[in-house]
Protein backbone atom coordinates (compact mmCIF):
# COMPACT_ATOMS: atom_id res chain seq x y z
CA UNK A 1 0.00 0.00 0.00
CA UNK A 2 2.38 2.20 1.14
CA UNK A 3 4.72 1.60 -2.10
CA UNK A 4 1.88 2.26 -4.55
CA UNK A 5 0.99 5.71 -2.71
CA UNK A 6 5.32 6.51 -3.40
CA UNK A 7 5.12 5.10 -6.78
CA UNK A 8 2.28 7.36 -7.46
CA UNK A 9 3.90 9.91 -5.70
CA UNK A 10 7.43 9.48 -7.40
CA UNK A 11 5.11 9.67 -10.90
CA UNK A 12 3.00 12.31 -10.32
CA UNK A 13 6.53 14.62 -9.06
CA UNK A 14 8.01 13.39 -12.55
CA UNK A 15 5.15 14.79 -14.62
CA UNK A 16 5.02 17.51 -13.06
CA UNK A 17 8.93 18.37 -13.47
CA UNK A 18 8.78 17.02 -16.88
CA UNK A 19 5.95 20.02 -17.81
CA UNK A 20 8.09 22.35 -15.46
CA UNK A 21 11.27 22.27 -17.14
CA UNK A 22 9.56 22.30 -21.00
CA UNK A 23 7.73 25.87 -19.94
CA UNK A 24 11.75 27.19 -18.42
CA UNK A 25 13.20 25.98 -21.49
CA UNK A 26 10.79 28.13 -24.17
CA UNK A 27 11.19 31.06 -21.02
CA UNK A 28 14.88 31.58 -21.04
CA UNK A 29 17.75 30.76 -22.94
CA UNK A 30 15.97 30.16 -26.20
CA UNK A 31 17.02 32.55 -29.27
CA UNK A 32 14.26 34.70 -31.11
CA UNK A 33 14.37 36.93 -33.81
CA UNK A 34 12.14 40.10 -34.24
CA UNK A 35 9.07 39.66 -35.87
CA UNK A 36 8.08 43.35 -36.33
CA UNK A 37 9.93 46.22 -38.63
CA UNK A 38 11.32 47.87 -35.00
CA UNK A 39 10.81 47.60 -32.15
CA UNK A 40 11.81 49.20 -28.75
CA UNK A 41 13.79 47.98 -25.96
CA UNK A 42 12.85 49.37 -22.69
CA UNK A 43 14.88 49.60 -19.34
CA UNK A 44 11.68 48.01 -17.48
CA UNK A 45 9.22 45.45 -17.93
CA UNK A 46 6.71 48.21 -18.76
CA UNK A 47 5.15 50.20 -21.41
CA UNK A 48 6.69 53.23 -19.19
CA UNK A 49 10.04 51.90 -19.13
CA UNK A 50 12.32 54.11 -20.54
CA UNK A 51 13.57 53.25 -24.45
CA UNK A 52 16.98 52.09 -24.21
CA UNK A 53 17.39 51.91 -28.14
CA UNK A 54 15.15 49.86 -30.96
CA UNK A 55 16.11 46.49 -32.91
CA UNK A 56 15.04 45.57 -36.27
CA UNK A 57 13.00 43.31 -38.17
CA UNK A 58 15.40 39.14 -38.24
CA UNK A 59 17.59 40.64 -35.73
CA UNK A 60 18.24 38.08 -32.74
CA UNK A 61 18.42 38.04 -29.44
CA UNK A 62 18.80 35.84 -26.78
CA UNK A 63 15.93 35.24 -23.67
CA UNK A 64 17.55 35.73 -20.09
CA UNK A 65 14.13 35.94 -18.51
CA UNK A 66 10.60 36.48 -18.72
CA UNK A 67 7.95 38.39 -16.74
CA UNK A 68 4.70 38.22 -17.98
CA UNK A 69 4.27 39.20 -21.60
CA UNK A 70 7.69 40.67 -21.32
CA UNK A 71 10.84 39.68 -22.29
CA UNK A 72 14.32 40.52 -21.00
CA UNK A 73 16.77 40.58 -23.92
CA UNK A 74 20.06 40.33 -25.48
CA UNK A 75 21.54 40.61 -28.71
CA UNK A 76 22.23 43.19 -31.65
CA UNK A 77 24.15 45.30 -28.92
CA UNK A 78 20.86 46.43 -27.18
CA UNK A 79 19.64 44.42 -23.95
CA UNK A 80 16.86 44.94 -22.14
CA UNK A 81 12.93 44.40 -22.34
CA UNK A 82 10.75 43.65 -25.11
CA UNK A 83 7.14 42.77 -25.09
CA UNK A 84 7.05 39.32 -26.65
CA UNK A 85 4.36 40.38 -29.27
CA UNK A 86 7.34 41.91 -30.79
CA UNK A 87 9.23 38.58 -31.28
CA UNK A 88 9.05 34.59 -32.85
CA UNK A 89 10.78 31.80 -32.31
CA UNK A 90 11.56 31.16 -35.44
CA UNK A 91 14.95 31.95 -36.63
CA UNK A 92 13.78 35.07 -39.72
CA UNK A 93 16.21 34.53 -42.58
CA UNK A 94 16.22 38.34 -44.64
CA UNK A 95 17.05 37.41 -47.76
CA UNK A 96 16.72 33.67 -48.61
CA UNK A 97 18.23 31.86 -51.48
CA UNK A 98 17.34 28.61 -52.70
CA UNK A 99 18.81 26.39 -50.06
CA UNK A 100 17.41 28.54 -47.34
CA UNK A 101 14.11 27.86 -48.74
CA UNK A 102 14.88 24.08 -48.88
CA UNK A 103 15.79 24.19 -45.39
CA UNK A 104 12.83 26.30 -44.63
CA UNK A 105 10.55 23.89 -46.35
CA UNK A 106 12.18 21.21 -44.00
CA UNK A 107 10.75 22.31 -40.73
CA UNK A 108 8.91 25.37 -38.40
CA UNK A 109 12.11 26.40 -37.48
CA UNK A 110 12.37 28.90 -40.25
CA UNK A 111 10.63 31.48 -41.53
CA UNK A 112 11.77 33.66 -44.82
CA UNK A 113 10.77 37.46 -44.88
CA UNK A 114 9.68 38.85 -48.25
CA UNK A 115 7.95 35.45 -48.76
CA UNK A 116 4.38 35.40 -50.14
CA UNK A 117 2.05 38.02 -49.81
CA UNK A 118 4.47 40.97 -50.23
CA UNK A 119 5.76 44.34 -51.76
CA UNK A 120 6.04 42.26 -55.31
CA UNK A 121 1.92 41.14 -55.02
CA UNK A 122 1.58 44.77 -53.69
CA UNK A 123 2.88 45.77 -56.97
CA UNK A 124 0.70 43.25 -59.04
CA UNK A 125 -1.87 44.44 -57.50
CA UNK A 126 -2.11 48.09 -58.39
CA UNK A 127 -1.60 47.22 -61.69
CA UNK A 128 -4.57 45.44 -61.75
CA UNK A 129 -6.58 47.86 -59.85
CA UNK A 130 -5.04 51.30 -60.75
CA UNK A 131 -8.06 53.09 -59.03
CA UNK A 132 -7.22 52.05 -55.75
CA UNK A 133 -4.58 54.60 -54.25
CA UNK A 134 -1.93 54.05 -51.62
CA UNK A 135 -0.70 57.66 -50.99
CA UNK A 136 -3.06 58.18 -48.10
CA UNK A 137 -1.88 54.61 -46.49
CA UNK A 138 2.01 55.55 -47.04
CA UNK A 139 0.92 59.18 -45.06
CA UNK A 140 -0.61 56.92 -41.94
CA UNK A 141 2.28 54.89 -41.59
CA UNK A 142 4.44 58.01 -41.34
CA UNK A 143 2.18 59.03 -38.46
CA UNK A 144 4.62 57.46 -35.33
CA UNK A 145 3.75 58.67 -32.02
CA UNK A 146 7.24 58.43 -29.90
CA UNK A 147 6.85 56.65 -25.97
CA UNK A 148 7.86 60.02 -24.74
CA UNK A 149 5.09 61.82 -26.20
CA UNK A 150 2.40 59.26 -25.25
CA UNK A 151 3.62 59.65 -21.43
CA UNK A 152 2.82 63.43 -21.54
CA UNK A 153 -0.37 63.19 -23.62
CA UNK A 154 -1.35 60.66 -20.46
CA UNK A 155 -0.29 62.64 -17.75
CA UNK A 156 -1.78 65.78 -19.35
CA UNK A 157 -5.23 64.19 -19.48
CA UNK A 158 -4.77 62.91 -16.35
CA UNK A 159 -4.87 59.25 -17.41
CA UNK A 160 -3.54 57.14 -14.97
CA UNK A 161 -2.52 53.75 -16.31
CA UNK A 162 -2.69 50.94 -13.99
CA UNK A 163 1.00 49.35 -13.22
CA UNK A 164 3.26 47.98 -15.95
CA UNK A 165 1.11 49.26 -19.16
CA UNK A 166 0.89 46.02 -21.31
CA UNK A 167 0.34 42.86 -19.79
CA UNK B 1 -6.06 1.16 -3.36
CA UNK B 2 -8.11 1.85 -6.62
CA UNK B 3 -7.84 5.45 -5.66
CA UNK B 4 -4.14 5.48 -5.57
CA UNK B 5 -3.92 3.24 -8.86
CA UNK B 6 -6.26 6.09 -10.68
CA UNK B 7 -3.32 9.06 -9.04
CA UNK B 8 -0.92 7.22 -10.84
CA UNK B 9 -2.83 6.22 -13.99
CA UNK B 10 -3.56 10.17 -13.95
CA UNK B 11 0.42 11.42 -13.81
CA UNK B 12 1.15 8.87 -16.39
CA UNK B 13 -1.43 10.52 -18.48
CA UNK B 14 -0.09 13.72 -17.48
CA UNK B 15 3.43 12.60 -18.61
CA UNK B 16 2.06 11.41 -21.89
CA UNK B 17 0.40 14.63 -22.65
CA UNK B 18 3.73 16.57 -21.90
CA UNK B 19 5.46 14.76 -24.59
CA UNK B 20 2.71 14.33 -27.07
CA UNK B 21 3.53 16.46 -30.01
CA UNK B 22 1.19 18.83 -31.69
CA UNK B 23 -0.90 19.03 -35.37
CA UNK B 24 1.40 15.34 -36.01
CA UNK B 25 -1.28 13.95 -38.34
CA UNK B 26 -1.12 16.65 -41.04
CA UNK B 27 2.37 16.50 -41.13
CA UNK B 28 2.56 12.97 -41.33
CA UNK B 29 0.13 13.32 -44.20
CA UNK B 30 2.12 15.23 -46.16
CA UNK B 31 5.06 13.20 -45.67
CA UNK B 32 3.57 10.67 -47.51
CA UNK B 33 2.06 12.82 -50.17
CA UNK B 34 5.46 14.26 -50.81
CA UNK B 35 7.42 10.91 -50.31
CA UNK B 36 5.08 9.05 -53.02
CA UNK B 37 5.76 12.21 -55.51
CA UNK B 38 9.24 12.11 -55.25
CA UNK B 39 9.07 8.48 -55.50
CA UNK B 40 7.40 8.33 -58.36
CA UNK B 41 9.02 11.42 -60.09
CA UNK B 42 6.57 13.61 -60.29
CA UNK B 43 8.26 15.87 -57.80
CA UNK B 44 12.35 16.37 -57.36
CA UNK B 45 13.38 15.88 -54.06
CA UNK B 46 13.58 19.73 -52.98
CA UNK B 47 9.84 19.93 -54.07
CA UNK B 48 9.04 17.10 -52.25
CA UNK B 49 10.57 19.62 -48.88
CA UNK B 50 8.35 22.37 -49.77
CA UNK B 51 5.10 20.35 -50.54
CA UNK B 52 5.66 18.49 -46.82
CA UNK B 53 5.89 22.17 -45.68
CA UNK B 54 3.12 22.95 -47.44
CA UNK B 55 0.64 20.20 -45.97
CA UNK B 56 1.89 21.24 -42.37
CA UNK B 57 1.08 25.02 -43.24
CA UNK B 58 -2.56 24.57 -44.33
CA UNK B 59 -3.11 22.50 -41.28
CA UNK B 60 -2.38 25.82 -39.25
CA UNK B 61 -4.98 28.10 -41.51
CA UNK B 62 -4.65 31.65 -40.82
CA UNK B 63 -2.31 31.32 -37.61
CA UNK B 64 0.62 30.59 -40.62
CA UNK B 65 0.27 34.13 -42.14
CA UNK B 66 3.40 35.81 -40.80
CA UNK B 67 2.92 39.27 -39.12
CA UNK B 68 4.85 40.45 -42.24
CA UNK B 69 2.18 38.89 -45.17
CA UNK B 70 -0.61 40.31 -42.44
CA UNK B 71 0.53 43.67 -42.62
CA UNK B 72 1.11 43.84 -46.64
CA UNK B 73 -2.94 42.25 -46.33
CA UNK B 74 -3.90 44.75 -44.34
CA UNK B 75 -2.17 47.80 -46.40
CA UNK B 76 -4.23 46.86 -49.24
CA UNK B 77 -7.56 46.29 -46.97
CA UNK B 78 -7.01 49.99 -46.09
CA UNK B 79 -6.52 51.13 -49.42
CA UNK B 80 -9.93 49.36 -50.43
CA UNK B 81 -11.55 50.99 -47.27
CA UNK B 82 -10.46 54.62 -48.57
CA UNK B 83 -11.27 54.03 -51.98
CA UNK B 84 -15.11 53.89 -50.91
CA UNK B 85 -14.38 56.70 -47.77
CA UNK B 86 -12.63 59.68 -48.48
CA UNK B 87 -9.94 60.31 -46.08
CA UNK B 88 -10.22 63.66 -44.01
CA UNK B 89 -7.79 65.94 -44.58
CA UNK B 90 -6.83 67.73 -40.90
CA UNK B 91 -3.88 67.32 -40.12
CA UNK B 92 -4.12 68.47 -36.11
CA UNK B 93 -6.88 65.53 -35.64
CA UNK B 94 -5.68 62.73 -37.41
CA UNK B 95 -2.61 63.68 -34.98
CA UNK B 96 -4.71 63.48 -31.89
CA UNK B 97 -6.48 60.63 -33.31
CA UNK B 98 -2.71 59.07 -33.17
CA UNK B 99 -1.46 59.71 -29.76
CA UNK B 100 -4.64 58.61 -28.33
CA UNK B 101 -5.22 55.44 -30.76
CA UNK B 102 -1.31 54.93 -30.60
CA UNK B 103 -1.16 55.07 -26.77
CA UNK B 104 -3.87 52.66 -26.34
CA UNK B 105 -2.08 50.09 -28.38
CA UNK B 106 0.33 49.86 -26.13
CA UNK B 107 -1.50 48.82 -23.46
CA UNK B 108 -3.36 45.65 -25.60
CA UNK B 109 -2.03 41.99 -25.62
CA UNK B 110 -0.66 42.66 -28.92
CA UNK B 111 1.38 46.28 -28.60
CA UNK B 112 3.74 45.62 -31.63
CA UNK B 113 2.36 44.46 -34.79
CA UNK B 114 4.70 44.55 -37.78
CA UNK B 115 3.71 48.23 -39.05
CA UNK B 116 2.12 49.52 -35.93
CA UNK B 117 -0.80 51.02 -35.48
CA UNK B 118 -1.89 53.88 -37.68
CA UNK B 119 -5.04 55.93 -37.22
CA UNK B 120 -7.48 58.11 -40.18
CA UNK B 121 -10.33 59.92 -40.08
CA UNK B 122 -13.12 58.72 -43.09
CA UNK B 123 -14.69 61.90 -44.24
CA UNK B 124 -18.43 60.94 -43.70
CA UNK B 125 -21.38 61.26 -41.72
CA UNK B 126 -22.29 57.29 -41.48
CA UNK B 127 -21.65 56.00 -38.24
CA UNK B 128 -18.00 53.63 -38.92
CA UNK B 129 -15.27 52.35 -37.60
CA UNK B 130 -12.97 49.33 -39.92
CA UNK B 131 -9.51 48.14 -38.56
CA UNK B 132 -7.45 46.38 -41.38
CA UNK B 133 -5.21 43.60 -40.44
CA UNK B 134 -1.83 44.44 -38.59
CA UNK B 135 -2.89 47.79 -37.31
CA UNK B 136 -4.58 50.34 -40.15
CA UNK B 137 -7.55 51.44 -38.27
CA UNK B 138 -10.35 54.03 -39.75
CA UNK B 139 -13.31 56.00 -37.82
CA UNK B 140 -15.49 58.21 -39.71
CA UNK B 141 -16.46 61.84 -39.01
CA UNK B 142 -19.81 60.60 -37.57
CA UNK B 143 -18.53 57.83 -35.50
CA UNK B 144 -16.21 60.82 -33.41
CA UNK B 145 -19.46 62.85 -33.55
CA UNK B 146 -21.71 60.15 -31.51
CA UNK B 147 -18.36 60.62 -28.85
CA UNK B 148 -18.75 63.00 -26.16
CA UNK B 149 -15.49 62.68 -24.35
CA UNK B 150 -12.06 60.95 -24.50
CA UNK B 151 -13.91 58.26 -23.14
CA UNK B 152 -15.71 57.40 -25.27
CA UNK B 153 -13.72 57.79 -28.24
CA UNK B 154 -10.92 55.91 -26.83
CA UNK B 155 -13.22 53.60 -26.47
CA UNK B 156 -14.33 53.46 -30.32
CA UNK B 157 -10.52 52.92 -30.85
CA UNK B 158 -10.01 50.29 -28.06
CA UNK B 159 -12.25 48.00 -30.03
CA UNK B 160 -10.94 48.20 -33.29
CA UNK B 161 -7.44 47.45 -31.67
CA UNK B 162 -8.97 44.25 -29.92
CA UNK B 163 -10.23 42.96 -33.69
CA UNK B 164 -6.54 43.70 -34.79
CA UNK B 165 -5.09 42.23 -31.66
CA UNK B 166 -7.36 39.16 -32.35
CA UNK B 167 -7.04 38.63 -36.07
CA UNK B 168 -10.69 38.85 -36.90
CA UNK B 169 -9.65 40.32 -40.60
CA UNK B 170 -8.15 37.66 -41.50
CA UNK B 171 -10.14 34.93 -40.06
CA UNK B 172 -12.79 36.57 -42.43
CA UNK B 173 -10.73 34.87 -44.97
CA UNK B 174 -12.46 31.78 -46.73
CA UNK B 175 -10.88 28.38 -46.11
CA UNK B 176 -10.51 27.08 -49.10
CA UNK B 177 -8.77 30.34 -50.14
CA UNK B 178 -6.72 30.77 -46.81
CA UNK B 179 -5.95 27.22 -48.09
CA UNK B 180 -4.56 27.54 -51.95
CA UNK B 181 -2.70 30.57 -51.04
CA UNK B 182 -0.89 28.61 -47.93
CA UNK B 183 0.06 25.98 -50.23
CA UNK B 184 1.39 28.38 -53.00
CA UNK B 185 3.01 30.63 -49.96
CA UNK B 186 4.73 27.55 -48.26
CA UNK B 187 5.85 26.12 -51.59
CA UNK B 188 9.10 28.21 -52.50
CA UNK B 189 10.57 31.43 -51.47
CA UNK B 190 9.43 34.63 -53.06
CA UNK B 191 12.47 35.05 -54.80
CA UNK B 192 12.12 31.82 -57.28
CA UNK B 193 8.27 32.56 -57.82
CA UNK B 194 7.59 32.22 -61.16
CA UNK B 195 5.18 34.52 -62.98
CA UNK B 196 2.58 31.80 -63.24
CA UNK B 197 3.20 31.12 -59.42
CA UNK B 198 3.24 35.30 -58.76
CA UNK B 199 -0.08 35.54 -60.95
CA UNK B 200 -2.12 32.66 -59.05
CA UNK B 201 -0.90 34.08 -55.34
CA UNK B 202 -2.17 37.59 -56.40
CA UNK B 203 -5.41 35.70 -57.04
CA UNK B 204 -5.16 34.47 -53.58
CA UNK B 205 -3.99 37.63 -52.37
CA UNK B 206 -7.26 39.44 -54.02
CA UNK B 207 -9.95 36.70 -53.11
CA UNK B 208 -8.49 37.67 -49.67
CA UNK B 209 -8.90 40.90 -49.98
CA UNK B 210 -12.15 40.80 -50.89
CA UNK B 211 -12.93 38.13 -48.14
CA UNK B 212 -12.48 41.05 -45.61
CA UNK B 213 -13.36 43.84 -46.69
CA UNK B 214 -16.75 42.76 -47.51
CA UNK B 215 -17.60 40.70 -44.29
CA UNK B 216 -15.92 44.53 -42.38
CA UNK B 217 -17.68 46.64 -44.41
CA UNK B 218 -20.93 44.70 -45.88
CA UNK B 219 -21.89 41.62 -43.52
CA UNK B 220 -20.14 42.18 -40.48
CA UNK B 221 -18.36 39.96 -37.98
CA UNK B 222 -20.23 37.30 -35.87
CA UNK B 223 -21.66 38.26 -32.58
CA UNK B 224 -19.28 36.30 -30.92
CA UNK B 225 -15.86 38.69 -32.58
CA UNK B 226 -17.94 41.61 -31.74
CA UNK B 227 -18.13 40.58 -28.18
CA UNK B 228 -14.56 39.63 -27.86
CA UNK B 229 -13.48 42.69 -29.16
CA UNK B 230 -15.57 44.85 -26.97
CA UNK B 231 -13.88 42.44 -24.07
CA UNK B 232 -10.32 43.48 -25.21
CA UNK B 233 -11.57 47.46 -25.27
CA UNK B 234 -12.38 47.01 -21.54
CA UNK B 235 -9.52 45.49 -20.34
CA UNK B 236 -6.98 48.15 -22.46
CA UNK B 237 -9.45 50.78 -21.25
CA UNK B 238 -8.76 49.57 -17.31
CA UNK B 239 -5.45 49.25 -18.03
CA UNK B 240 -4.49 52.54 -19.73
CA UNK B 241 -6.75 54.65 -16.77
CA UNK B 242 -9.38 55.34 -19.01
CA UNK B 243 -13.30 54.59 -17.93
CA UNK B 244 -14.58 51.89 -19.38
CA UNK B 245 -17.93 53.27 -19.27
CA UNK B 246 -16.73 55.01 -22.38
CA UNK B 247 -18.17 52.41 -24.18
CA UNK B 248 -21.24 52.31 -22.57
CA UNK B 249 -21.43 55.96 -23.46
CA UNK B 250 -20.77 56.00 -26.93
CA UNK B 251 -23.14 52.84 -27.49
CA UNK B 252 -25.91 54.94 -25.62
CA UNK B 253 -25.37 57.75 -28.05
CA UNK B 254 -25.23 55.75 -30.60
CA UNK B 255 -28.27 53.96 -30.16
CA UNK B 256 -29.84 57.46 -29.89
CA UNK B 257 -28.48 58.67 -33.02
CA UNK B 258 -29.47 55.34 -35.29
CA UNK B 259 -33.14 55.99 -34.13
CA UNK B 260 -33.32 59.08 -35.26
CA UNK B 261 -31.61 58.67 -38.51
CA UNK B 262 -34.25 58.48 -41.45
CA UNK B 263 -32.83 55.40 -42.52
CA UNK B 264 -33.18 56.80 -45.78
CA UNK B 265 -29.80 58.52 -46.12
CA UNK B 266 -27.02 56.34 -48.00
CA UNK B 267 -25.37 54.27 -45.95
CA UNK B 268 -27.11 55.59 -42.88
CA UNK B 269 -27.54 52.47 -40.94
CA UNK B 270 -24.36 51.12 -41.89
CA UNK B 271 -23.16 50.38 -38.63
CA UNK B 272 -26.11 49.32 -37.18
CA UNK B 273 -26.33 46.63 -40.10
CA UNK B 274 -22.80 45.30 -39.25
CA UNK B 275 -22.95 45.15 -35.74
CA UNK B 276 -24.98 43.97 -33.08
CA UNK B 277 -27.61 45.96 -30.91
CA UNK B 278 -26.30 48.66 -29.01
CA UNK B 279 -28.49 47.69 -26.39
CA UNK B 280 -27.40 43.85 -26.32
CA UNK B 281 -23.70 44.86 -26.29
CA UNK B 282 -24.03 47.18 -23.67
CA UNK B 283 -25.70 43.85 -21.31
CA UNK B 284 -22.59 42.25 -21.98
CA UNK B 285 -20.48 45.49 -20.82
CA UNK B 286 -22.77 45.58 -17.27
CA UNK B 287 -21.76 42.13 -16.64
CA UNK B 288 -17.78 43.23 -16.75
CA UNK B 289 -17.76 46.45 -15.41
CA UNK B 290 -20.48 46.23 -13.36
CA UNK B 291 -24.26 48.49 -13.64
CA UNK B 292 -23.90 51.73 -16.47
CA UNK B 293 -22.16 55.29 -14.67
CA UNK B 294 -21.99 57.92 -16.10
CA UNK B 295 -18.19 59.29 -17.41
CA UNK B 296 -16.91 62.01 -15.57
CA UNK B 297 -13.98 63.21 -17.39
CA UNK B 298 -11.19 65.47 -15.99
CA UNK B 299 -11.82 69.36 -17.07
CA UNK B 300 -7.98 69.15 -19.24
CA UNK B 301 -9.18 66.14 -20.18
CA UNK B 302 -12.38 67.55 -21.42
CA UNK B 303 -11.06 70.52 -22.94
CA UNK B 304 -8.44 69.08 -25.21
CA UNK B 305 -10.73 66.46 -26.51
CA UNK B 306 -13.40 69.09 -27.52
CA UNK B 307 -10.60 71.66 -29.17
CA UNK B 308 -9.03 68.67 -31.22
CA UNK B 309 -12.81 66.50 -32.29
CA UNK B 310 -15.20 68.22 -31.13
CA UNK B 311 -15.15 71.11 -34.46
CA UNK B 312 -14.09 68.31 -37.17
Amino acid sequence: MIQIKQIAAAVMVTAIAVVMASAVMTASGATMSVQVKDAPVRATPSFVGKVMGALAYGDQVEIQQTQGAWSKIAGAGVSGWMHTSALSSKKIVLAAGQEQAKVAASGDELALAGKGFNSDVEAQFKSAHKDIDFTWINRMEKIKIPSSEMQVFLKDGDVTPKEGGAK
Amino acid sequence: MSTLYRYAILSLCVLALASLPACKTMDTLSEVGAGVAVATGVATPQQGESIKKAGSAVGKTFEAITPEQEYYIGRTVGAVVLNQYKPLNNEAANNYLNVLGQTLAQFSDKPETFGGYHFLIMETEDVNAFSAPGGLIFISRGMIRCCQNEDALAAVLAHEIGHVELQHGLQAISKSRMTSALTILATESAKSLGGQELAQLTEAFEGSITDITSTMMNNGYSRGFERQADRAAVTILQRSGYDPNGLTTMLTQMKKQLSHGDGRKPGGHDFAKTHPSPDSRIEDIVKWVGPVKPVVSPVVRQARFQAAAGKI
